[in-house]
């Protein structure tokens, strides 16, 4: 690094290379080392993570390839079929369509509410708040991010539960209401706290510039803020939606855990998150059983790398216009 | 580094000193004692699920008692504890069902013993519904229309029952996660093993069971009899003779009530006398008091006074 530093000297100021034992003193040993050492480290860790990534991917793989072979599986009936049999005393089935479709069914419903509520309260924070209510409101707001979801869980089936009987008349309280608005209230305090900081992003000569246009507020955040913040904005749904399809404790509290494809509301659902909870500890390691419930993690890995890839393709073609 | 801190630290490591010391005095005391006093006797137990709390609780209890014997307790499922007793691994296998002719057999082929079984507690099934129910006894059949798979039954209506104040009349049956051995239990008592209908309401305890069921006013689920809460009734069950029985102790313990199955331990042929002993004391009013307190029924007190 030092003799790199001389010979651009040498190069810029031929004059100086004569003196260089003067103009460039030495640094000791100890401090050229240290700086190579720290080098190494940030690059290791930059490349841990993706080690880490494919030695999980390398270990689930393993774990679930030998059931593909077995006589017991079908993948047709693994992907399509509603009927979950995995402890069956005559008919074993491992079908996880409905599965599927509770995963997906809580957490489309957790964004149908999450997602207006996250972006306004991110845009009132950052736009409509006096400073001293903001500060409190963000502290509010990351403590809300920092409940542990077997809170959440909790909550769900001690109040919400309640609470859902009350106004709907629900056989039961748990259920993909319960497991919806759950997921909602774990995700609101990722989407806005994300969503504040990619509007805070936004410079203030464009607010300027457009209030001085005789723009309205309203005006100047629906056609300038907005626009200008629509990447960082994706990225905090995505990450909200990241939250909630990953989440395991509080839906397998919440939900019912019920295997049956929901027809409404307040039918209960078991999610794939909450399926492997429930069953992975009691399943005999190595068996089909055992095996199954690691294909369901690879499906959803496969489902979180989709939307994480689609929100990549989006923001780039964000980005690129 | 300040004093103040450097005293702190070295503090630190004086009271960790001290504590290992302490640790390490209180260990070798404990071997101490057990070296010199009588030869320390091991007694392995092994099987049954359901009754690896009660097993376990028993342990704990005996060691009180005679500090000598050690009781080394693991679950793993009835049939692993028959099948660790036919090799002889173990001493006491723990079973909810009664051994089979072939594993008796084997045992006798293997070991030239005859296993004996003891009675050693009941356990009872019940059929919980929500206390507005009108509902007060129901059939073997009707459970197995309800919550086997294709099962008939769908609706309160079908059986001539209106609950007051539900709207809706569609069954909400309540189960157990597959892993538990309550599950195992009903699938075998009441459905012949055939499988459950999907969607009911897998719960991971026996007391969500019953505190869902006295939440939801159509639900019905079953879990065990020490379960109930005061917004639940159980209900009585019609038993091959035609008569209906609560899953009451009386009942269960003469076997009338008809989701009831004993508890029983095994061993090979004539058990070594600190085994019987221990036997002995399960069977003695101390060791059913255990069983009660675990949520199962003791055995008649009749036979052990």
């Amino acid at each position: 690094m030092a003799e790199n530093q001389d010979s651009v000297l040498a190069a810029e100021y031929p004059l100086l290379s004569d003196q260089k034992a003067l103009s460039l003193p030495k640094r000791p040993f100890w401090v050229i080392t240290a700086e190579r050492a720290f080098e190494w480290i940030i690059r290791l860790s930059g490349v841990s993570a993706i080690l880490f990534v494919l030695a999980i991917f390398f270990f689930v793989f393993k774990e679930a390839i030998p059931v593909l072979f077995s006589e017991n599986f079908n993948i047709v009936q693994f992907l399509f079929s509603t009927k979950w049999y995995p402890t069956s005393a005559v008919n074993v089935r491992y079908g996880t369509f409905s599965l599927i479709i509770g995963s997906f069914s809580v957490t489309i419903l957790a964004m149908l509410i999450a997602v207006p509520f996250g972006l306004g309260a991110a845009i009132y924070i950052s736009e409509f708040c006096e400073k001293r209510r903001k500060e409190m409101l963000k502290i509010i707001i990351e403590l809300l991010a920092a409940i542990p979801s077997v809170v959440w869980g909790f909550i769900g089936i001690t109040v919400m539960s309640k609470l859902i009987v009350n106004f709907t008349g629900a056989p039961a309280g748990v259920n993909l209401l319960n497991g919806g608005l759950i997921l909602a209230l774990m995700s609101v305090p990722i989407i806005v706290s994300i969503g504040e900081d990619a509007l805070k992003a936004v410079p203030d000569s464009y607010r300027e510039a457009a209030l001085s246009m005789g723009a309205t507020k309203w005006q100047m955040i629906y056609r300038v803020l907005l626009p200008a913040a629509k990447s960082g904005l994706l990225a905090a749904v995505l990450l909200g939606i990241g939250r909630a399809a990953g989440e395991t404790m509080a839906v397998l509290m919440a939900t019912g855990h019920s295997v049956q494809i929901p027809m409404s509301l307040i039918d209960s659902v078991r999610t794939l998150t909450a399926n492997i909870a429930a069953e992975l500890g009691e399943a005999p390691a190595g068996s089909d059983h055992y095996r199954v419930l690691f294909l369901t993690g690879v499906l959803l890995f496969c489902i979180t790398f989709a939307v994480n890839l689609t929100a990549d393709l989006v923001i780039r073609g964000i980005r690129g216009k | 580094m300040s004093a103040l801190s450097r005293n702190r630290a070295s503090l630190y490591v004086r009271l960790t000193a001290v504590a290992l010391l302490a640790l390490t005095a209180g260990c070798r005391k404990k071997n101490d004692t057990e070296s010199s006093g009588v030869k320390s006797a091991v007694i392995q137990v092994k099987g049954s699920d359901t009754m690896v709390n009660l097993a376990q609780a028993w342990a704990e209890e005996y060691k009180n008692i005679k500090p000598s014997v050690e009781i080394e307790v693991s679950g793993g499922g009835s049939g692993v504890g028959i099948a660790a007793l036919i090799k002889g691994a173990i001493s006491i296998a723990t079973a909810s069902r009664n051994m089979k002719q072939s594993e008796i057999e084997l045992a006798e082929k293997n070991t030239g013993k005859t296993p004996r079984g003891y009675i050693v507690g009941y356990d009872a099934l019940a059929i919980y519904v929500h206390r507005d129910n009108p509902l007060e006894e129901i059939t073997v059949e009707q459970l197995a229309q309800i919550f086997g798979e294709d099962g008939a039954l769908k609706k309160w209506s079908q059986m001539g029952i209106r609950i007051p104040g539900a709207r809706s009349d569609k069954i909400l049956r309540i189960s157990r996660q597959s892993s538990s051995g309550t599950y195992e239990f009903f699938r075998e008592y009441v459905l012949g093993n055939r499988d459950f209908e999907l969607g009911s309401l897998d719960m991971n305890g026996s007391k969500e069971v019953a505190e869902l069921v006295g939440s939801a006013k159509t639900a019905i689920g079953y879990s065990g009899m020490g379960y109930a809460t005061s917004n639940v009734k159980m209900l009585k069950i019609k038993s091959s003779s035609g008569i209906s029985y609560l899953p009451t102790i009386e009942d269960t313990q003469a076997r009338n009530y008809p989701l009831a199955r004993s508890l029983l331990i095994y061993t090979l042929g004539e058990p070594d006398d600190e085994t019987k002993q221990y036997i002995e004391w399960i069977m003695s009013e101390a060791g059913q008091k255990i069983v009660a307190d675990n949520g199962y029924v003791p055995l008649p007190s009749v036979e052990t006074d």
